[in-house]
């Protein structure tokens, strides 16, 4: 019992560095921007480093904790991000913009999180890659049809038109709010970098705590084995069809953040270069290690701002520096020169720990 | 009339999604990973031909095989650089990543090479359109030449996987590769032909994209290479004629969702019928089903 | 009343008619072994009673309750536990953890209880992790719960997926091989752990096992398999000793 107790402690104990992790960034971060010691570029980046993140998170509980590979993350961010900023848009003034902004953040996971059920209910019946083209096709499908949709607001009500602003037939006195390939413009800009740290907090506890708990179990049992899994009892459809949903509404949460700091969303934010990117943090963090995808997503995220000085190359610099860190983190041969290296040095170590002990 | 123009256009588009879809669909058979990287090969075979054509002032042909033997010997050496070293590593998503990486490496560098702004690119088809129905149909050269290029290529590389002794160690490769190492075959080998041939389509696959739509920036690439390879799963990836009924499929569905839906969400309308093809039959149209053994 | 009652079970795939008219019949408390050579069908049959595989005709009953044709997760929720033959553990989790998915549906609370770490999660996982720790005790596995499944040795490895099994609470265990892959001091020990989970708690077992000196060492009574068709059912001592079943093993 004791050792389950230090086993506890070890798992609440990680979990804990990893909210510190982000709590101490957030205050130095803080500190920075208050004493101008921050490039304008940078602040300007500060929300969006939220953004992926959270993103990130969400995408590592399909990836890494369910064990399906989804190429079409970038989709759900779009959902979260329309749904979210419509609803801010056709509030309005109507209510104080705190109030207006988490019941947005709300719509957004929850509008997400449909859209996670209902595709994930046909998409999960599929294997490896099938499933991960699927997951693309599905993004893609969102991208393409939000960029025919236009919808607008009269006294009369809702309008809705696939052609045309001029079709939505409305009274004098209405307004398009999602105005086709324009999207949509004049979102409140509600996000701040404190709200974006919080909902990184929240998305962490909700998916640290899923993960040590009966139905992360369930979940990793599958990813691990399924038909064991299905062998003792758990049902595979429900808990794949979760984490998938879950994370879906998480990616949602990370759309709202997105959409609310931009006076113009287009869908061109959302294609499938998008979902790769999410996915690429993922991977580099280290698939089913969460601290890892916020600190991959922040690196990468700013690496390409921090290597601006170079103009040109940076975007060349940016792919190799991630082909090389991929190889020296997954090539067997890597991992093997790593691994001796780190013998060699251990040993030496312990070499100098006996000289001093003697 | 113009329904037949429309198929006529979708086969051919088709045909070009076909060749890059059977670059993907060896490839993955062969090393069981998704080049992303694949439909920037396309791109700077397309780049390739443009600089001998107008800078050098190499005869067409010639510029295509240029093209052709700069994509293989630039798909044999990502091979070598950035998969290979990935062929065992813990998790199959390593090489995804890394050829997503490798995707964004051939972009930038054409981007710095070429610039960003949009090349336009000469048709090297010189062959008169076909005029048929007292006018109301008019074929295109290069509709003629995509189309029989794919035919073509088609049926060679059926000819080559099954006659031939590097080509059945292909189809041994895919099927078990340790299997095949102790029978003996020279699995690097293997693989590397593999991408070689894979790359040299991609060159031609450029080529042909580029007549028919003749602009060229460094992302070009990008969207047909993402359609070959939806392509390659509709028919079933790892098949050949799969990847050939699947790349003509999807071409038509494209140009008939343009041409009669709305040009805007034919993108959509392909991808919703992929959609439905996988959840009737989860392995594509020639997939082989397997089922995991209790 | 028999614990498992399988009458005319049969199955064809393809034109390969895999197991036909097999019937079986153990009580509770038994220890029963399937034996047969290899591709005999006994794997399909393990298959078929715990739903992996549809039967074409045939009816099994457990406890006297209808249970074919039912989901493997049904069937599991009404008392079915296995093991397979090529280990199917979930690796890349702990020991420990192993064990608590297999006690999944004994212990419920709901998603939202154990994001929001409601007093119940606390309550129930701790019940989980004292009933785990009381199952691996029995398999000797309780030094190493915080070890990845993976990482155990291979013999360690046989015994956690007993353990897992019996997490779920069966009223009858079916072993697929237990002992395929393991040295005669690991197999003796594990036939006193299939004896001892069969005492202690109240076990009714089914084995597949190619091992003679196992399955003559613990089975009470056997069927043996051949060609998909039971050749001969009894007690052990008669049926080792039945020349039909000598020459389904050594050929004529």
């Amino acid at each position: 019992m004791k050792k389950n107790l230090m086993k506890m402690n070890k798992i609440t104990k990680n979990n804990l560095i990893t909210y510190g992790i982000v709590v101490v960034a957030f205050i130095i971060m803080q500190i920075l921007v208050t004493s101008g010691n921050i490039s304008s570029l940078l602040q300007g980046l500060l929300v969006p480093l939220c953004v992926y993140a959270i993103a990130a998170i969400s995408l590592n509980l399909v990836v890494g904790i369910s064990g399906e590979l989804s190429l079409g993350h970038a989709g759900f961010m779009c959902v979260g991000a329309y749904a979210s900023a419509f609803f801010s848009k056709a509030v309005g003034e109507g209510m104080p913009g705190m109030v207006r902004f988490i019941l947005a953040i709300l719509v957004g996971a929850l509008v997400a999180g449909i859209f996670g059920i209902v595709i994930g209910i046909p998409v999960l019946r599929l294997r490896g890659d099938y499933l991960a083209i699927v997951t693309l096709a599905f993004g893609e499908i969102i991208k393409n049809l939000m960029n025919v949709l236009y919808i607008g607001m009269d006294s009369n009500g809702l309008h809705f038109s696939v052609s045309d602003a001029a079709s939505l037939n409305m009274e004098a006195d209405g307004t398009v709010i999602i105005n086709g390939a324009l999207g949509i413009t004049g979102t409140p800009k509600d996000s701040t970098f404190t709200i974006g740290v919080i909902l990184i907090l929240i998305t962490l506890f909700i998916v640290l705590n899923l993960i040590h708990s009966r139905s992360g179990r369930a979940i990793m049992s599958i990813r691990d084995n399924r038909i064991a899994a299905e062998s003792v009892g758990i049902n595979i459809t429900k808990y794949k069809l979760m984490a998938f949903s879950i994370s879906a509404a998480l990616a949602g949460v990370a759309g709202v953040l997105y959409a609310h700091n931009l006076s113009t969303l287009t869908v061109k934010k959302f294609d499938y270069n998008t979902s790769i990117l999410i996915l690429v943090f993922v991977v580099l963090g280290g698939i089913g290690s969460i601290r890892g995808s916020i600190i991959a997503a922040v690196i990468l995220t700013a690496l390409p701002e921090m290597l601006r000085g170079l103009s040109d190359y940076r975007m060349l610099i940016y792919a190799i520096v991630l082909i090389a860190m991929m190889l020296f983190n997954w090539a067997p041969s890597a991992i093997n020169w790593r691994e001796r290296v780190k013998a060699k040095f251990k040993g030496k170590k312990q070499k100098t720990d006996k000289k001093e002990a003697a | 009339m113009s329904f037949i123009s429309y198929l006529i256009n979708g086969i051919s588009l088709g045909s070009v999604y076909a060749i890059i879809a059977l670059g993907y669909t060896m490839v993955y058979g062969i090393a069981k990973m998704l080049n992303f990287a694949h439909g920037d090969v396309i791109m700077i075979g397309a780049y390739v031909v443009l600089t001998m054509m107008t800078g050098a002032g190499v005869n067409p042909l010639l510029a295509v095989l240029i093209s052709m033997a700069a994509c293989t010997i630039l798909g044999m050496t990502i091979e070598k650089i950035a998969y290979k070293p990935l062929r065992n590593a813990a998790s199959p998503l390593a090489v995804l990543i890394t050829a997503i990486g490798v995707s964004y490496l051939l972009q930038n560098i054409a981007l710095l090479v070429f610039g960003a702004s949009a090349k336009s690119f000469t048709n090297i088809v010189n062959i008169p359109a076909l005029t048929l129905a007292g006018g109301k149909l008019i074929i295109t050269g290069t509709t003629i030449v995509t189309i029989f290029a794919c035919i073509i290529i088609m049926l060679g590389l059926t000819l080559f996987v099954n006659k031939t002794k590097p080509g059945q160690a292909m189809q041994a490769v895919s099927e078990d590769r340790g299997a095949a190492q102790l029978m003996g075959i020279n699995v690097n080998g293997t693989i590397s032909l593999t991408f070689a041939i894979g790359s040299a389509l991609a060159a031609i696959a450029g080529v042909l994209l580029c007549s028919a739509y003749p602009t060229l920036t460094p992302y070009t690439g990008a969207m047909p290479g993402i359609k070959a390879f939806v392509a390659a799963v509709f028919g079933g990836i790892g098949s050949i004629p799969g990847a050939m009924v699947g790349g003509i499929l999807l071409g038509i569905i494209e140009i008939m969702g343009k041409a009669y839906i709305s040009s805007q969400v034919a993108d959509a309308i392909v991808f919703a019928v992929l959609i439905v093809v996988l959840l009737v039959k989860p392995t594509g149209l020639f997939g082989k089903n397997i089922q995991e053994k209790v | 009343m028999a614990m498992l009652e399988v009458s005319n079970l049969s199955i064809a795939f393809g034109g390969l008619q895999a197991v036909d008219n097999f019937n079986l019949k153990i009580n509770k408390g038994q220890l029963y072994g399937l034996i047969g050579p290899n591709g005999a069908g006994k794997t399909t049959v393990f298959n078929l009673l715990t739903g992996v595989y549809k039967p074409n005709e045939g009816i099994v009953k457990l406890d006297g309750k209808d249970i074919t044709g039912r989901s493997t997760i049904e069937i599991n929720k009404s008392g079915v536990a296995r093991t397979f033959q090529n280990i199917r553990l979930f690796k890349d989790m702990t020991v420990l953890d192993n064990v608590k998915a297999g006690l999944h549906n004994h212990y419920k609370y709901s998603t939202v209880t154990g994001i929001l770490r409601l007093p119940k999660y606390y309550k129930l996982e701790k019940e989980m992790d004292e009933r785990a720790m009381e199952i691996l005790k029995v398999f000797d596995l309780d030094k190493e719960v915080n070890y990845l499944a993976s990482n155990l040795p291979y013999g360690k490895q046989r015994k956690l997926e007993i353990a897992r099994a019996l997490a779920t609470e069966p009223k009858l265990l079916l072993l697929d091989e237990p002992a395929a892959g393991m040295n005669p001091n690991e197999t003796q020990e594990l036939m006193d752990t299939i004896r001892f989970v069969r005492d202690h708690f109240d076990m009714t077992i089914l084995l597949i096992e190619h091992d003679m000196k196992l399955v003559g060492g613990i089975c009470e009574e056997l069927t043996v398999l051949n060609f998909g068709q039971v050749l001969t059912q009894g007690k052990t001592a008669f049926v080792l000793n039945d020349p039909a079943v000598i020459t389904a093993y050594l050929g004529e």
